[in-house]
């Protein structure tokens, strides 16, 4: 979701592999081990919210409203899991994470399918307008969803779309990043291929099955992790068309778990189902370490 | 650049990029030309009929003192992410570059915030910050110091920097560890045999080839500044207290969607629009150029 040319990534992380040449700069000693420390210290400003998250979804409630709460896990995990996932408070959080994961699914199946077939339209044919198609697509690179609620959901209100997976997925389809990528990559595919392709009599739907969708695994997975992460976060969008709880996605159902007014939240219970929103992306992320990287460099999406 | 080979055929492509077209005209260029049709209009008190005011609400915003007050806020907003961001990850990413070992290891972890949900975020640092039960906010008041976002704007404006600053560590920690090791060793061991010190090797060598990838990620941090920080202000403060954190998107949001004032939200969308292409520019401008001493 921003302006950004995906493919323009200044300095493409290299890997991080590198030949250890101990010259005269890494020295081990005193400075080596403050490098470590100051590298903890980071880890700790990183963790501790996190941290602190876990262990208040291992208390109960009342060791959290009578501060200072613990800053050890307590004996409540299960109870406040279960109570989260199975009950929740405006609806069960199980059920909510199932509504991310399907709009998040939507979204990354969706977009890649749609950008691996114009983009190798786009690329692999000559036909009218298609430099029109291009630009018209490559635009929308421009506009994040943020800036054209209000339109975008006049016209999702008028499809009877509120309330909906589709609605969910469709308005963030819309966005030319992936098209953009996978014509870059089809762009370094040698010329050779196609030519042999259309030699051999095979037609372009072949081609494309056989030859350019192996070809383009490794971009495809790549793209997978980020726009997975990018629709499980989603959080305005969700906010503003779900107005039924069980449409609800877990991330932006946390915020709708707060009491209106003065009333104490249910700390344990919120504090579970954020560390359940963070759960599969970082799955993810930890997962595909490479494949993540690679896709941040291609795209920031 | 254009291919030397490809397919004949003109109704199988047009098929092909049709999925494509239908979704960006339906959910794209329709709604953003709705935008900019919107904002030349104003409701009647009764939302029966539009009323064409050309660029009256343009105008009317621009002079809003409201309006522009949020201008402010969201400038500093960006510029303190930006910095508070790219501080910390820079500060980490030169730590990590000086292990030979074991910087996989760190990079595993710090990682992790990306993947938390701005909104996900929000809520881990109002949970620390919490007026009533938040730890940080105990511990400070053994110091003597009474936090309380809820009333003071400056310390809702700290609180949404840093938690949107956090979530951002992650990616500009991997962008500024990959422009460090991809300084040649060899200019950094001439420099260290000449006698320069670690801070010198810096100022002089390392910083002036980071250039890149510091000014690259210096837009796509003003840019997630602007435009995907709304979780966190949404969950940490709803823009209060008293606007003291409603930057432009949440603006948009708050007057299109809550006070249902659709010309001024849209036209609050065109300016953002015209705002994010004028970052596009600028962006493509230094990545062509690059920047190089």
């Amino acid at each position: 979701m921003t302006a950004r040319d995906p493919l323009a990534a200044a300095t493409p992380p290299v890997k991080s592999g590198r030949t250890p040449a101990p010259g005269m700069v890494e020295r081990r000693g005193s400075g080596y081990w403050l490098t470590h420390l100051g590298l903890i210290i980071g880890l700790l400003f990183v963790f501790f919210p996190i941290w602190l998250a876990f262990v208040a979804s291992t208390v109960s409630q009342p060791e959290i409203v009578r501060p200072p709460m613990p800053l050890l896990p307590g004996d409540r995990f299960f109870d406040n899991y279960r109570k989260a996932l199975v009950s929740g408070i405006n609806a069960p959080v199980a059920l909510m994470m199932l509504n991310s994961l399907i709009m998040a699914m939507g979204i990354t199946l969706g977009k890649i399918a749609i950008s691996l077939l114009s983009a190798f339209a786009i690329v692999y044919f000559r036909f009218p307008l298609r430099r029109v198609f291009f630009w018209l697509i490559f635009l929308t690179l421009m506009l994040p969803v943020e800036v054209r609620i209000v339109p975008t959901y006049e016209v999702v209100a008028g499809f009877g779309m509120l309330n909906s997976y589709s609605g969910l997925i469709f308005p963030l389809i819309a966005s030319a990043t992936a098209t953009f990528l996978f014509r870059q990559f089809f762009m370094t595919v040698p010329d050779e291929l196609a030519e042999a392709a259309r030699v051999d009599g095979a037609r372009p739907m072949r081609f494309f099955w056989d030859i350019l969708l192996p070809m383009s695994r490794t971009n495809i997975a790549a793209l997978f992790v980020i726009l997975f992460i990018y629709g499980w976060n989603q959080y305005l969008w969700p906010l503003l068309i779900t107005t039924d709880p069980s449409m609800n996605t877990i991330v932006m159902g946390i915020k709708q778990m707060f009491p209106a007014g003065d009333d104490t939240a249910d700390w344990p219970v919120i504090m579970a189902t954020s560390i359940l929103a963070m759960i599969p992306p970082v799955i993810v992320v930890i997962s595909m370490q490479k494949l993540f990287i690679r896709g941040l460099v291609d795209s920031e999406k | 650049m254009e291919k030397r080979v490809t397919f004949k055929g003109i109704w199988l492509p047009l098929l092909l990029v049709l999925p494509q077209l239908v979704v960006t005209a339906v959910f794209f260029f329709y709604p953003a030309g709705q935008a900019i049709w919107q904002s030349l209009f104003i409701p009647d008190p009764f939302g029966l009929s539009m009323k064409f005011v050309g660029l009256g609400n343009f105008e009317y915003l621009l002079s809003n003192s409201y309006y522009r007050a949020s201008f402010v806020t969201t400038a500093v907003f960006s510029t303190l992410v930006t910095l508070v961001s790219m501080g910390v990850a820079l500060y980490l990413a030169v730590l990590a570059d000086r292990l030979i070992k074991g910087s996989g290891i760190y990079r595993t972890l710090l990682i992790w915030p990306y993947a938390v949900a701005p909104a996900v975020a929000g809520v881990l640092w109002l949970f620390m910050f919490n007026t009533r039960v938040g730890v940080v906010t105990w511990y400070l008041g053994l110091l003597g110091y009474d936090w309380n976002h809820v009333l003071n704007g400056n310390e809702a404006m700290g609180l949404v920097v840093v938690a949107s600053a956090w979530g951002r560590i992650s990616y500009n920690f991997l962008f500024f560890l990959a422009g460090l090791q991809a300084i040649p060793r060899s200019v950094i061991e001439a420099a260290a045999i000449d006698g320069a010190r670690f801070w010198t090797r810096f100022r002089t060598i390392v910083w002036p080839l980071l250039s890149p990838t510091t000014f690259f990620l210096l837009v796509v941090n003003i840019v997630y500044a602007f435009f995907e920080t709304f979780g966190v202000i949404h969950t940490i403060t709803g823009g209060g207290p008293q606007q003291a954190t409603t930057i432009l998107v949440y603006k948009v949001y708050s007057d299109g969607f809550v006070g249902q004032d659709l010309g001024s939200s849209a036209a609050q969308s065109v300016i953002l629009l015209f705002i994010v292409g004028l970052l596009t520019v600028v962006q493509f401008r230094f990545i062509e150029r690059r920047v190089h001493y």
